[in-house]
């Protein structure tokens, strides 16, 4: 009887003492993270999707950009083979996979920059309709990658501070890092609107 | 052409946070800060929209601005429509569709549970053939009148109001009650079962074992519960009027833009 209280109150005490310390809230954001991370990688694979179908589109109007098209689908067959699992999100890992998704996003644009010379090709409805879902996935890739950064500041606000950090360093919870402004936006090609 | 290369651009350097350039959270659907619709316009647009918020649960939201400043005009319309919180919080069946005058563009976001019914070519279809031809005229109301009714043919039958009228709120503290009355339940079971033992190791033992796992149980009993009262905390102040209050949908990016 007095053993079942005891029990009963050690646990509540526990369980205190652990949400006091953030650990539960730590657990969430952590999960919190890796969700955006699976977001990320979805919106990047629907534009890995797409691109089949926008090259061969391409290809039936501008058959002398085989070079502009060729980069385009070495860049995404290398990005596809870099995935990263969400329980393992290394800021290698991350750098990589964003190195290599920022290639298929230049590879991409110098083909769509390259499209404005061939107005019988824009003109047509297949293309008009794979222009405006590049549009959207961009969209949703950018504002995925934001809110994936936004939940890893979150969580390592919550792991840096007292006295969460203790907790943090006694269950393993490490800093993560979110994806950097991409280097590549300094030398995207020039667009003359 | 240009919109799809200031996209791929934009992912690059995509860094804004959500400044306060955003409206506060209006009591109605239809929210026009220029000064543009005529009161019966506003109402006739507010009636059909709540109408078919009040049948469908899939709120569309319409905010005529000046401009959108700095940003870009469909990442104005995502944080809008985050902000205010449009559609409904578990099924993200919200539209936000943004009028900025004088940048002469228009953004139709759309919130993640209405990506399948409505995707990025319908909207920008209703863009380009409903909406665009009225508003080149200057005629925004017809426009926007189109436009929306173009919406609700896509998206009728999507979603279906669950629980008319009473539909927000109220749903935590009964939620708090119902886990207070777990916890008691399973305090009393506890403590018989350890009276009932009267002093015997075994049961003493057993008893201390149960006890920590329903400690750790009624934890994450708890935890649970905290969880949704925050995520219900979305829900909106029942401004009167007809309309209920935004339900705390979010966007992910979807939807598309045009100008002209």
């Amino acid at each position: 009887m007095k053993k079942a209280i005891l029990g009963v109150i050690g646990a509540l005490f526990f369980t205190t003492m652990l949400s006091s310390c953030g650990y539960n809230t730590m657990v969430k954001l952590d999960e919190d993270v890796k969700t955006k991370w699976n977001q990320v990688e979805t919106q990047y694979q629907r534009r890995s999707d797409l691109i089949p179908n926008l090259v061969s589109t391409v290809k039936g109007a501008a058959k002398f950009e085989e070079s502009t098209l060729t980069a385009v689908v070495e860049a995404r067959s290398k990005a596809s083979q870099i995935k990263v699992n969400a329980d393992d999100l290394s800021p290698e890992k991350i750098a990589q996979f964003q190195a290599a998704q920022g290639q298929v996003g230049q590879a991409l644009s110098r083909l769509m920059v390259l499209t404005e010379n061939y107005p019988e090709l824009k003109a047509t409805q297949q293309f008009s309709d794979l222009s405006v879902q590049l549009e959207g996935t961009e969209n949703r890739i950018a504002v995925a990658r934001k809110d994936f950064n936004d939940s890893v500041q979150e969580y390592n606000t919550k792991v840096r501070s007292f006295p969460n950090n203790l907790t943090a360093g006694m269950f393993g919870f490490k800093q993560r890092v979110g994806f950097k402004a991409d280097e590549g936006a300094q030398n995207a090609p020039k667009v003359q609107f | 052409m240009k919109k799809i290369i200031l996209a791929l651009f934009l992912t690059f350097i995509y860094a804004g946070g959500f400044a306060q350039d955003f409206p506060a959270k209006p009591n109605t659907l239809v929210n026009d800060y220029t000064g543009t619709l005529t009161e019966v316009q506003k109402q006739q647009l507010e009636n059909k929209l709540v109408a078919f918020d009040d049948s469908s649960s899939t709120q569309i939201a319409i905010a005529i601005i000046k401009s959108a400043g700095q940003y870009d005009i469909n990442d104005y319309a995502l944080g809008l429509g985050r902000k205010w919180g449009v559609g409904g919080a578990k099924k993200n069946n919200g539209v936000m569709i943004v009028v900025a005058l004088g940048d002469r563009k228009i953004a139709m976001q759309t919130g993640y549970g209405l990506e399948g019914a409505l995707p990025d070519i319908i909207t920008k279809r209703i863009i380009d053939n409903e909406i665009k031809p009225y508003f080149k005229e200057g005629d925004y109301y017809s426009g926007l009148d189109a436009g929306t009714t173009a919406i609700i043919k896509y998206t009728k039958g999507e979603y279906k109001n669950d629980n008319p009228k009473a539909r927000r709120g109220k749903n935590s503290p009964a939620g708090g009650v119902f886990i207070l009355i777990i916890i008691i339940v399973i305090i009393i079971i506890i403590i018989r079962k350890g009276g009932g033992g009267g002093g015997s190791e075994v049961y003493g033992g057993r008893g201390s074992g149960s006890g920590f796992l329903t400690g750790m149980l009624l934890g994450s009993l708890m935890n649970s519960g905290r969880g949704s009262g925050s995520s219900w905390g979305g829900g909106s102040s029942g401004g009167g009027g007809g309309f209920g209050g935004f339900g705390g949908g979010s966007f992910g990016g979807g939807g598309s833009s045009g100008s002209w």
